[in-house]
């Protein structure tokens, strides 16, 4: 299938025929983006502060925990943060074919590509219209799967291996993740590349909140709203 | 009937209640119960005993000085007679024909059953010329003593790792020893350099239990380089509490706050120095008032500032560290949300008044 093909079938697809409504994210997905919103502010904030800590506060050390509270934050996020991704794996699963996309990027696939060039014109003002998609159009879907899936997965090993290293060798966390800390060159190129991940989310986070708002009031389609009740509506 | 430790010692004048407290020490300092104490001693009466070999490539022999003050006079004393018995370049009395003479006696008449204790490392640029001893590079001497070894001991950061003569863009070569020795057990002992009684330990584990103690992931024993400094710095409760040294001559400084933001790697670095420290367990740098440089951690010597808490990374051609990377990107996403969310309301707004105009 060329090109032209590709759009001309993106164009007509009855599915996202002007006011219609499609159930694209189920609950489990939804909760999950919520909670893990909540657990990306949590952990860039207190891992910003864990990196460069607050000035120092006076009076008797056994007075105050602020660092221990600050890497507690971080380490009770995390675990939600882990587990949360854990559970949307399974949902990958067991949920509908929105729930996957994600985890894959469809490289072999033509329309795919058409969409991307097409979505890649229509953000520099080169295209009137984008196309319409039920579930992610294929920029986005290339963001969440860098952003979301690789970058979880990154921060997930990096910081498990990290966390090991507090609690000891022969801990779950050291035994399961230590390998991470020798492949990347020692504990302090880990911290590094942990703090680069960090930076990475925050400014996908950055676009993300921006696109989805643009395209609810730009594009042919809902965003936001659809993130809380997992309809998605199509206009024009 | 071959000789023992326990003979050798005796022939050395150390009386027998000096040998047996060296014994307790050892198992102590092993973190082995009391009654380790007993075996020790008992292997070291009865084993033959086993050689040690120390050799030394490209290195500056901070670990032979560091080994020689082991605190205590006892384990100096032990392991001294053990080794410069043997061959070790430069506490031997030998020199020369008659030194290269013994090495090579040494070799054939243990064959397979000593130990071959390591300081520094072979540079490979120039087929090793780099390094010449005894009219050879170093590198050949190394091979072919380790071909007989028991076991291999790599001391310090030089042999572990490469330490500072590997230090990009590492122009001789230099090539931590177990990328040059195949087929042997090796313990590496790292640091720059390691603690005396951290190496007379390693040394007396081999000697004694005839085995190589538990190692970690990267090939150090597990009993001290099992935890990190800050693990049990005695400065971590003003870590937790968030008081920290900002300036080196601040007021936290003289109160001896935490060093995390003088850079301080106690946080990234294995070593035993906040338990056993230094000097007969007089200090160890952290107690000084300045930060670990973590010099027993793999590349130290190439990332960065000892300094700043947060280091610069090279991957990106550009020497910044990760919050300067990651936080300009951010910033740069932000800028460009802002110009193209104006663009884009233009858009909207032309688009508006195009639809209301033909209305």
């Amino acid at each position: 299938m060329d090109l032209n093909t590709a759009a001309a079938e993106l164009d007509n697809d009855p599915q996202t025929a002007a006011g219609r409504t499609v159930y694209v994210y189920e609950i489990p997905v939804r909760l999950w983006h919520w909670i893990n919103a909540l657990c990306i502010l949590i952990l860039a904030t207190s891992g910003y502060l864990i990196g460069s800590p607050l000035p120092s506060t006076p009076g008797e050390a056994s007075e105050q925990f602020l660092m221990g509270y600050i890497r507690f934050a971080h380490f009770a996020a995390a675990y939600v943060f882990a587990i949360g991704f854990l559970v949307r794996i399974y949902w990958a699963f067991v949920g509908n074919h929105h729930a996957r996309e994600m985890f894959y990027l469809p490289v072999t696939n033509a329309k795919w590509w058409a969409g991307l060039l097409r979505e890649l014109r229509w953000y520099l003002f080169l295209e009137k219209q984008p196309y319409k998609y039920v579930g992610h159009n294929p920029m986005g879907h290339l963001f969440m799967f860098l952003f979301v899936t690789v970058a979880a997965v990154l921060m997930i090993c990096t910081g498990f291996a990290l966390y090991g290293e507090g609690m000891g060798l022969g801990s779950w966390q050291g035994r399961m993740f230590g390998w991470v800390i020798p492949l990347l060159g020692g504990s302090q190129a880990v911290h590094s590349w942990h703090h680069l991940g960090m930076w990475g989310i925050v400014t996908f986070v950055i676009l993300h909140v921006y696109a989805a708002v643009r395209e609810d009031v730009m594009s042919r389609q809902t965003m936001i709203s659809t993130m809380i009740s997992g309809q998605r509506t199509f206009r024009e | 009937m071959t000789e023992t430790f326990y003979d050798v010692l005796r022939r050395q004048g150390i009386s027998r209640r000096s040998f047996l407290k060296f014994c307790s020490l050892t198992a102590t300092s092993l973190g082995l119960d009391s009654a380790y104490a007993q075996k020790i001693a008992h292997a070291m009466e009865t084993k033959p005993r086993t050689p040690v070999i120390w050799l030394e490539g490209l290195e500056c022999t901070c670990c032979s000085e560091s080994f020689i003050r082991s605190a205590h006079p006892l384990t100096k004393d032990v392991i001294l007679s053990m080794l410069s018995l043997d061959y070790h370049v430069t506490l031997m009395a030998a020199a020369g024909h008659q030194a290269e003479k013994q090495l090579e006696e040494i070799k054939k008449k243990y064959k397979g059953n000593y130990i071959l204790a390591v300081e520094g490392n072979p540079p490979l640029n120039e087929d090793g010329m780099y390094c010449i001893e005894g009219g050879r590079p170093f590198v050949e001497i190394l091979k072919e003593t380790a071909a007989d070894a028991k076991a291999v001991i790599a001391w310090g950061a030089c042999a572990s790792y490469g330490c500072v003569q590997a230090a990009k863009p590492n122009p001789t070569r230099a090539t931590p020893i177990d990328k040059v020795i195949s087929g042997k057990p090796i313990v590496k002992v790292p640091g720059c350099p390691p603690i005396a009684e951290v190496m007379t330990g390693v040394v007396t584990y081999l000697l004694t239990f005839d085995r190589l103690p538990e190692l970690d992931r990267q090939g150090r024993p597990k009993m001290f380089y099992g935890q990190r400094i800050h693990d049990k710095c005695y400065r971590r409760p003003h870590f937790d509490a968030g008081q920290f040294v900002e300036k080196w001559d601040d007021d936290a400084a003289r109160k001896g706050y935490c060093l995390y933001k003088m850079g301080c790697k106690g946080p990234t670095t294995y070593n035993a120095c906040s338990t056993v420290r230094w000097n007969d367990g007089v200090s160890f740098p952290i107690q000084s008032g300045h930060g670990c440089i973590g010099c027993s951690e793999d590349g130290f010597w190439d990332k960065g500032t000892f300094y700043d808490r947060v280091t610069d990374i090279k991957q990106f051609g550009v020497e910044q560290n990760a919050d300067k990377v990651g936080g300009t990107a951010a910033a740069v996403a932000g800028a460009a949300v802002a110009v193209h969310a104006a663009a884009s309301a233009l858009k909207k707004a032309k688009k508006t008044e195009t639809v209301t105009g033909e209305k």
